[in-house]
Order: C-alpha cells, then sequence, then structure tokens
C-alpha cells in the first residue's frame, strides 16, 4: 500500500514502515536502546529526505520507548531517581549538542562528523562491550553465577560529594558523574540524531556500576523524555517532524517492543549485552564501510542553498 | 553536450547576472502568426491525498489557421510540463586520507523540481540550439543560474550528476514521440506525473515548429495542491509547529501505552 507523506512529501510503502517500526522496536524492547540509531539510517536508506529521518525519528522513539518503560515499571526495573537526575544532566547536554550542530553545518562537513562520530562511538562500546561479557559469560560458565564485585568498589566515583542514595539501583553515590553521564549522552544524541541509548546503557553498567537490571528500564525512561524534547524542538526549529511517517513507523514498534521486553525477561544479562554489542559492531561496520568503499554515486543532492 | 557546456561558460562567465534569473524571452513580436495553438488541458488541479499514486495528464489541441498547410518543412509540437522551481546543491565525493567525504559543491539558484519534455519526434531533430536557449526547452536548460561564485574548475559534472539523479527518480524527462499529432492539425500528449510530486505550481508549455523554428506558444497553469488530511496536517506544521509536536507526542505516548495495556490483556489470557 502506497502512502504520500504530507512533510517529507514523498511516496512510500506502509507494509516497509511498520515492519521497519517493528524490527526498531523489538531491539528497543529487548536492550532498552531507543533504536534511534537504527531507525535513522534505515529511513534514510528507502529515501526519507535526512532532516525529516532524524526529527521523525526521534517521534517514534518516544512511542517505543514510552511502551517499553510502561512493561519494565511492571516488572519494578526502573530507577526513577536515578532516571530524573540523567535527564537533568541530558537535557543540558541536548540543548548544547544541538548548538553544536548548527555550528558544525556552518562550518559545513556536518555529515563527515556525524558519520565519524557513529563510527568511532559504536566501534568502541561495541567493542568494550563484547569483551567484557564474553569475559562475564566464561566465568559464569566455570563456576556458577558470581555477584559482579564491581558493584562494591569505591573508586573515584565514591568520593565526590552531592551524594544521593539510589535505592532500585543498590547506590549510594554524587550525582556529579550520573549528571556528567547524562550530560554527553545528550551532546553525543543531539549530533548523531537518536536517543543515546547505545551509549547510555553501556555508560550506567560500566561508568556507574548500576546493575544490569535496572539499567534498560531507567534508560528507557530517561530516553521517552529526551527523544519527547528533541522531537519538540526539531518540530518548532525545522518543521521537519513527518507526523505520518512516525505514526506508520510506531505501530510497527509499539508491538516490536512489547514483543522485545518479553523476550528480554528470558534471556540472561550478559547474553543481552553479547546480542548489543554484536549488533552496534554490525552497525559500526556498515557505516565504517559506506566511509572507506567507493559509493555508486559520486555526486548528490541537498535542497537549498549551502552556505 | 556541446550546447549544456556553452550554456554552462555563458552563465559562469557572468556571475553578476547570476543572482537573478535571465527575463523569458516573449514571443517575437510578430502581429499573428499563421499558425495557432488552441490547447486544453484534460485536469489543471492535482489534489494530493494520502493514497496519492501519480497523475495522467492530457495536453490536447488544435492548429487554428487561416491559410492552406504550408508546404516545406513540417510540423512539429513539444510539450513541457514543469514543476515549481527550487534552489539545490549538488555535492561531490572525493577520496581524502582514505575516507570517502564532500569536497566541492555547485549551487544551482532554480532548478524545476519536475521537467517532462514530450515532443512528436526528436528534439534535436526539430529543435535549432538557437531557439532553444530562447525558449529553454530542453532539460539542462530548464535549469537556471548558480547561485553565488563558482568554486570548482568545471561545472559541468555537476549539473549532469543533477540531471541523471533526477532522471533516475523520475522527475526528469525526456519524451520523444509521445505527442501524437493528427494531419498537421490535432495534436494530444499524455503526460505521466510521478507519485513524488510536490505541491506548488506547475505550468505546461506548449511550442509548434517549423524546420527548428519556435512559431507559437502556449502556456497553461496546473495546480497540485495537498487535500484533506495532508493539507491539514502539513499547514499545521507550518503555521503551528509546537501544536503539532505537541500532537506527535500524544499520538507516540497513547500508541506506546496503547500496546502494553492490549499485550498485559493478552498475556492475562
Amino acid at each position: 500500500m502506497q502512502i504520500y507523506l504530507p512533510i517529507a512529501e514523498v511516496v512510500v510503502n506502509a507494509f516497509t514502515l511498520i515492519g521497519l517500526g517493528g524490527v526498531v522496536g523489538l531491539m528497543s524492547g529487548l536492550f532498552g536502546v531507543g533504536g534511534g540509531f537504527l531507525i535513522t539510517p534505515l529511513l534514510f536508506f528507502i529515501g526519507i529526505p535526512p532532516a525529516i529521518a532524524v526529527a521523525t525519528g526521534a517521534n517514534q522513539v518516544v512511542a517505543s520507548s514510552f511502551s517499553g518503560v510502561l512493561a519494565h515499571v511492571k516488572r519494578k526495573s526502573v530507577d526513577f531517581r536515578m532516571g530524573w537526575v540523567l535527564l537533568a544532566g541530558g537535557l543540558v547536554g541536548s540543548s548544547l549538542g544541538v548548538l553544536l550542530f548548527n555550528l558544525l553545518s556552518r562550518l559545513g562537513q556536518v555529515d563527515l562528523v556525524v558519520q565519524l562520530c557513529y563510527v568511532i562511538f559504536l566501534g568502541l562500546i561495541g567493542a568494550m562491550m563484547l569483551q567484557e561479557s564474553l569475559r562475564a559469560l566464561r566465568r559464569t560458565r566455570v563456576s556458577g553465577p558470581i555477584k559482579p564485585t564491581r558493584r562494591h568498589q569505591h573508586g573515584w566515583v565514591h568520593r565526590w560529594p552531592l551524594k544521593m542514595k539510589f535505592r532500585a539501583s543498590g547506590l549510594y553515590i554524587s550525582a556529579i558523574p550520573v549528571l556528567g553521564v547524562g550530560a554527553v549522552v545528550g551532546i553525543l544524541g543531539a549530533l548523531m540524531g537518536v536517543g543515546g541509548g547505545f551509549i547510555m546503557v553501556p555508560a550506567m553498567i560500566y561508568l556507574l556500576g548500576m546493575p544490569t537490571k535496572v539499567v534498560i528500564g531507567t534508560s528507557l525512561f530517561q530516553i521517552t523524555f529526551l527523544s519527547a524534547y528533541t522531537t519538540l524542538m526539531h518540530a518548532v526549529s525545522s518543521n521537519t517532524v513527518d507526523v505520518m511517517l512516525a505514526v506508520l513507523l510506531i505501530v510497527g514498534g509499539v508491538v516490536g517492543a512489547q514483543i522485545g521486553t518479553q523476550w528480554g525477561a528470558r534471556l540472561r544479562a550478559e547474553q543481552l549485552r553479547i546480542l548489543l554489542a554484536l549488533l552496534v559492531l554490525a552497525v559500526c561496520a556498515k557505516l565504517a564501510l559506506d566511509l572507506f568503499l567507493r559509493p555508486d554515486e559520486l555526486y548528490s543532492i541537498t535542497p537549498g542553498l549551502l552556505k | 553536450m556541446i550546447r549544456r557546456a556553452a550554456l554552462i561558460l555563458l552563465l559562469s562567465a557572468l556571475p553578476a547576472l547570476a543572482q537573478q534569473a535571465p527575463p523569458r524571452v516573449p514571443a517575437p513580436p510578430l502581429p499573428e502568426p499563421p499558425e495557432q495553438i488552441v490547447a486544453g488541458i484534460s485536469r489543471d488541479d492535482i489534489d494530493i491525498t494520502t493514497n496519492f499514486d501519480g497523475s495522467e495528464i492530457i495536453i490536447y489541441g488544435a492548429i487554428k489557421r487561416e491559410t492552406p498547410i504550408p508546404d516545406g518543412d513540417p510540423l512539429d509540437v513539444v510539450v513541457a510540463v514543469a514543476g515549481p522551481s527550487e534552489s539545490v546543491t549538488v555535492r561531490h565525493k572525493e577520496r581524502r586520507l582514505g575516507i570517502w567525504i564532500n569536497t566541492g559543491r555547485v549551487s544551482i539558484g532554480a532548478a524545476p523540481s519536475f521537467y517532462v519534455v514530450a515532443s512528436t519526434r526528436p528534439l534535436h531533430l526539430i529543435l535549432t540550439p538557437e531557439e532553444d536557449q530562447r525558449h529553454r526547452v530542453s532539460v539542462p536548460l530548464a535549469m537556471r543560474s548558480f547561485a553565488g561564485p563558482l568554486d570548482v574548475e568545471d561545472a559541468v559534472p555537476y549539473t549532469e550528476a543533477l540531471i541523471r539523479l533526477r532522471e533516475a527518480d523520475g522527475l526528469y524527462r525526456l519524451d520523444d514521440g509521445a505527442v501524437r499529432l493528427a494531419e498537421e492539425t490535432l495534436f494530444r500528449a499524455d503526460v505521466r506525473l510521478p507519485a513524488n510530486l510536490i505541491e506548488g505550481d506547475y505550468s505546461a508549455r506548449i511550442f509548434l515548429l517549423r524546420g527548428g523554428k519556435v512559431t507559437d506558444t502556449f502556456r497553461a497553469p496546473i495546480e497540485v495542491r495537498k487535500v484533506g488530511l495532508e493539507r491539514w496536517l502539513y499547514r499545521l506544521a507550518l503555521e503551528n509547529p509546537f501544536a503539532y509536536g505537541i500532537m506527535s507526542l500524544a499520538i507516540a505516548i497513547a500508541a506506546g501505552w496503547g500496546a502494553s495495556v492490549a499485550f498485559r490483556q493478552l498475556r492475562r489470557t
């Protein structure tokens, strides 16, 4: 079924969009990532103009992560307190990121910076997660499940002031690194046009030492708000949210997210992390190939005049 | 090809003129051409609905003349349908330090978003380059002026790439033989408009040709508009972006909540 998108002004197949939304929603529920890093490149691929893909992607992320959050709230695996603090940092970071994005567009080459950001961050995070979770998996196989020692280490993070108790995570740490993580993820998210879950999840596990059980729900919680903020910013400043496109993606996405959350409950934390790591590395490899291989078409058309 | 290169040389030599489009040359101030076009369009407004899948317009007409059909050069008809012009930037990738990045770019002040030329016979046989320049009939000539000074040595590959990419998208087309002419008097052209049209004022131009020269022209507007839901959403997004953004978010939240409730029900049963 072909459908004309009012803002994007292109015709696409409705079922393709529902399917895309479904796949991304599945990832969202499974791993606690918003799926922005998947949906945006996929929308480029089917011919949606980049600016509209980024903004509408954010709108679809709101739906799938909200659906995911509700499922996690039911399972009591959301640390609300941690979520609010991360969000506060995230909103500041996101605003800074938008400013940085505009600055880079004025200098030209914003595409390249964004693409390099993707390759570097996805590559680093994917490799780190894969290595760590493979090690964890091997350890549990040898001596049965053991408590990760990391959680009770008192590192530099614990000596900072402004300590807060995060009961659901079982942590008593300073709010400063939490705000910092939120802000950094916010900046990168705005720059790369994503919610930032794929950076947030490993940062929560490895930097803040949160238990994997609450990481996904908490990450989804803050992504819901952060991407709602981004969507509104895009709608107001550049009119690039296509609600028709969003609805089709959302229909697939919310169903996918529910299924993903159910599957996630059945898998072990290490397995989940390995899967997410592999997914992140696959997207990274694809983007890196685009940078290094000779493209089929060396010319491209951008509407408007570039300054 | 030579024609195109000539145009580009001409344009790049005149940067002062580049900002404004060259004035449209009016038809020669002859009192009354001996042969005149009388034409109609099957529909002069096209509605873009949600399931818009392209449209077909028929441009038809007759040649009005007071005298018998002249001998000599045969009569030809060219129909050009153009969409609203927009500025575009064409960028070129090159390999730098092992990665492919955009290096050069050429900004074109006005390129039609859609352009189809239908003719009775191949265009190069029936239209001289000078007349093409004058009336801007062929696809490369439909694009006007580079915006600002050029910062690449050779702009030809850029304009060629624009045409090539738009042709691949079905937005630019040269339809030789798509105009049917009967008895040098009645003509008809069927022009297919693709689904990925943008909203705006389109125009159909009809040219009457003899011996490579344009003897009469005719112009008719075609209005392409979004209607219904498409129009409502489009207007809301532009006129009240905040409300539009809130609405988009509300839909997203409602959908997320709805799915969550539905799945809980499903699990229970």
